[in-house]
């Protein structure tokens, strides 16, 4: 197991490396910051000076090799638009999306397990046929129309809930979080159920799928046979067996519900990450964008890691000697 | 279980009822563009400027229609061509209780050039300023190397800090509240980057105390959402009400929305420079084309013929732009009182590209941004739909702004659509920018991506930049906007756009050209 941890996280280090040659690379080809950042009534002494100080008067090699000796030693450089630390930025609004992130896989797993397991072992009743049909518009319905009709629906019309940002903070664990206090929690809902509404139609399919492929099987009827009662069929043998895949999906797009949050963020306001990068993109601040595709990489190889050791606590037949990465 | 959870939502909703019922003298704004910094002087950028100025005042303010009026100063007057001399108010106090002094202005206008790692610094606006002296406390004179008639303009911009303040505050000290001493009406109370920004109100004010006891900022940057939380009530005011919107808010009796033309025109430039083998001139039916008919003034005005403005301000703009026949609305200073919009003319388009020798037209492509001015997307579609059918076989492409701006300074394009807003609110903002020959050590033509040059439009331009006398030089900067856009056509005016705010019904917001949103200019109408 330990050679197996080893070999991932040697390999986590080359990823990171390719990464941030590219997203240097590919946004050196964009344009230039300058053009963006200084006031466009700016003359060209304004623009030397700006791109003396940002360091992008220096040629592009130079450049690279500067961040990257800065980055073996943990600093990923200055802000061009906010003049801190990227990674501070970045920190800084990584809890609203964590706890967005979290509240919304929460929703998704609580309801969509069990509504899964419903439809899958009554395949035939109308409720059972009511929640595939629902989850079939969680699927297909763009999640910036969702969000706007839930604020329209539960802020404009019925004035339940407030239309957009993120409540009063407390501090948990030493990060400050909106979700542990109840007009925190007013905030954060609708964004939440906006973000989860996808994973939530994903999960119960997904649920449903296994559970009538592995109701079939030999060691389900065995089980039956042998007098087990039917919760302890479900609850053991069953529940235990459609996790694997189910462990892999959710960790997968526990990632993806953290980094690509963006759209659900944007619309409610949410001063999460996801916005951050996009503006930052826009204004061409390399060092944000660069240490941003870096920490997400570094997330979904860890989560990744996670899951494979899952694995193992799961299924007991798989060995994390034979996954090879 | 259930029960707890029925709980819990009863009293999600119980308290979403107390809401309502919150002080009548707070205000919740809803802003389109976070702020990147609190530091008045680190990135030049409307949004920070816009914010800061409740906290920080200027010593020359501006009206809504951007002339120069007074703010900490309560007088100016030019001594001779190359000396100044401003008259500060008595007893204003900053928010730390000590009086605003000349020696404030003086730390002030010397931090403001060496802000570290300013990406939009604001020295260009006290670069002219080569001496200044404290006369007395309430007294300053200020010498410039050249006769500046724009100082006025100039300092209108330059948000003044105390001397404690200048001489020690870095960025950050001010994005933590540290350094956020101003005189304004309002007093900084928090900051979350990205999410809020939330004030009270100074009661040690100079001026007119404003009508709130605190003022909530939050930055909502999606449009539909921002007018969302306005009709929720969850925020009193919006600014950049989207267009689409504006017929439906025209209609609902719980809002009211004003607007106000804006000081930012959305033009084309074209390559009048390159003599051959502009990079997007091609023959009519898509052959490279040696010749660049975009250096013939008549071509350039059968462009401007060629495009219907009043179309595309009431289909695409929604009725938010008024059609452009100079660099600025005619309300603002140093505009022509004879340039008006161009008609639109098929007829007399082709006559005169037939007279410059194209009766067969030619083709080009229009670039653009796509998320920079308000539709510009769209804009641009219907301008090169207008030039393809009347002449000129007009291929579009469109591109994010960051994109755009860095190909466009490098001169990669033929025809391009852009605005300029004149932050001065004068004249000479858009001529020395746009239209003056390019000359890097004199700061002229930053943005002039046509590289339009004209003898006669420089020499007028110069003189005026060089003539104190206000009169003298309005009538100077419109001559040469008769010249430079009237007679030669360096840029084809297409509208001045329309900025909209939006308040809930029983607020009133008085709109303003420079799109700046000011809480102590939001009034209850009772």
């Amino acid at each position: 197991m330990m050679v197996f941890v080893l070999r991932r996280l040697a390999q986590t280090a080359l990823v990171l490396a390719i990464t941030s040659l590219l997203v240097f690379g590919g946004l050196y080809l964009i344009g230039d910051p300058v053009e963006i950042l200084v006031n466009p009534a700016a003359d060209q002494i304004e623009k030397d000076r700006a791109s003396k100080a940002l360091g992008l008067d220096k040629p592009i090699h130079e450049q690279y090799l500067g961040f990257v000796t800065g980055a073996l030693s943990g600093d990923l450089g200055n802000s061009f638009v906010y003049n801190r630390p990227a990674l501070e930025v970045i920190s800084e609004r990584m809890p609203a999306t964590l706890e967005l992130a979290f509240l919304a896989m929460v929703i998704a797993v609580t309801l969509g397990v069990p509504l899964g397991l419903y439809a899958g072992l009554r395949p035939d009743s109308p409720v059972s046929k009511a929640i595939m049909a629902g989850s079939i518009l969680g699927f297909s319905l763009p999640t910036f129309w969702v969000g706007l009709i839930l604020i329209m629906v539960f802020a404009v019309q019925l004035g339940w809930l407030p239309s957009t940002g993120r409540g009063p903070t407390t501090e948990f664990l030493g990060l400050q979080l909106s979700i542990f206090n109840v007009e925190g929690l007013r905030y954060a809902l609708l964004p939440a159920i906006n973000l989860a509404l996808f994973k939530l139609s994903l999960i119960i399919r997904l649920t449903r799928a296994q559970v009538r492929e592995q109701s079939l099987l030999d060691y389900i009827r065995f089980a039956r046979a042998k007098g087990l009662a039917n919760r302890r069929v479900i609850g053991v043998h069953l529940l235990k067996n459609i996790m694997i895949p189910l462990v892999t999906v959710i960790g997968l797009e526990l990632g993806s519900v953290i980094a690509f949050a963006v759209v659900t963020e944007t619309i409610f306001a949410w001063p999460g990450m996801g916005k951050l990068v996009i503006d930052s993109i826009f204004q061409l601040d390399r060092p944000v964008v660069v240490a941003y595709l870096l920490v997400v990489v570094f997330m979904f190889i860890m989560i990744n890691l996670v899951v494979d050791l899952l694995y193992s606590t799961l299924d007991p037949r798989v060995r994390l000697s034979e996954l090879h990465g | 279980m259930i029960r707890t959870v029925a709980s819990a939502l009863g009293a999600l909703f119980a308290s979403s009822l107390l809401a309502v019922s919150a002080q009548a003298a707070d205000l919740t704004i809803g802003l389109s563009t976070p702020i990147t910094s609190l530091d008045p002087h680190f990135h030049q950028l409307t949004p920070n400027i816009s914010l800061a100025r409740h906290v920080f005042e200027t010593l020359i303010e501006t009206d809504e229609n951007q002339r120069p009026k007074p703010g900490l100063a309560e007088s100016w007057k030019s001594l001779s061509d190359l000396e100044w001399e401003l008259k500060l108010r008595k007893g204003v106090k900053w928010h730390n209780g000590q009086e605003f002094t000349a020696d404030d202005v003086i730390a002030t206008i010397k931090r403001v050039p060496n802000v570290p790692n300013s990406p939009a610094s604001y020295a260009f606006f006290v670069r002219p300023i080569v001496d200044i002296q404290a006369v007395d406390k309430y007294t300053l004179r200020l010498k410039t190397a050249k006769p500046h008639p724009l100082l006025p303009n100039d300092l209108s911009a330059v948000m003044m800090i105390p001397k404690s303040v200048a001489e020690t505050a870095k960025t950050e000290d001010f994005n933590s509240g540290k350094a956020m001493i101003g005189t304004g009406p309002f007093r900084y109370v928090e900051y979350v980057p990205g999410d809020r920004v939330i004030m009270k109100r100074n009661d040690t004010y100079w001026g007119a105390k404003p009508a709130w006891d605190n003022v909530r900022f939050k930055m909502i940057p999606s449009a539909p959402a921002r007018v969302a939380a306005l009709l929720a009530g969850d925020v009193q005011l919006i600014e950049a009400v989207p267009t689409a919107d504006i017929a439906n808010l025209k209609k609902d009796k719980r809002v009211s929305l004003s607007s106000a033309v804006s000081n930012r025109i959305i033009y084309l430039h074209m390559d009048s420079d390159r003599e051959k083998n502009s990079p997007f001139v091609t023959t009519a039916d898509g052959k490279p084309m040696e010749a660049n008919p975009l250096r013939d003034p008549r071509v350039r005005k059968a462009i401007s013929k060629m495009i219907d403005r009043d179309t595309i301000i009431a289909r695409i703009m929604e009725g938010q732009g008024v059609a452009a026949g100079q660099l600025l609305p005619e309300t603002f200073f140093g505009t022509s009182k004879t340039l008006k919009p161009e008609k639109y003319d098929p007829e007399g388009a082709k006559k005169l590209l037939a007279e410059a020798g194209y009766p067969n037209g030619f083709g080009i492509t229009l670039h653009a941004p796509n998320n920079r001015y308000i539709n510009d997307a769209a804009v641009a579609q219907a301008v090169a739909q207008f030039m393809s059918r009347n002449g000129i076989a007009t291929k579009l492409e469109t591109m994010p702004s960051n994109v755009f701006f860095s190909r466009g300074s490098k001169l990669e394009f033929s025809l391009l659509l852009a605005g300029w807003g004149a932050e001065t609110g004068e004249t000479s903002s858009p001529l020395r920018s746009l239209l003056a020959t390019f000359d890097k050590e004199q700061g002229l033509g930053a943005a002039n991506r046509g590289r339009f040059s004209d003898a006669g439009v420089d020499a007028v331009l110069s003189q005026a930049m060089t003539t104190i006398d206000d009169t003298k030089r309005g009538i100077l900067l419109a001559r040469a906007a008769e010249k430079a856009v009237g007679e030669l056509t360096g840029i084809v005016p297409l509208h001045y756009e329309v900025s909209t705010w939006a308040t809930r019904a029983g607020i009133t917001y008085k709109a303003r050209s420079d799109q700046y949103t000011f809480a102590y200019e939001v009034r209850p109408t009772k």
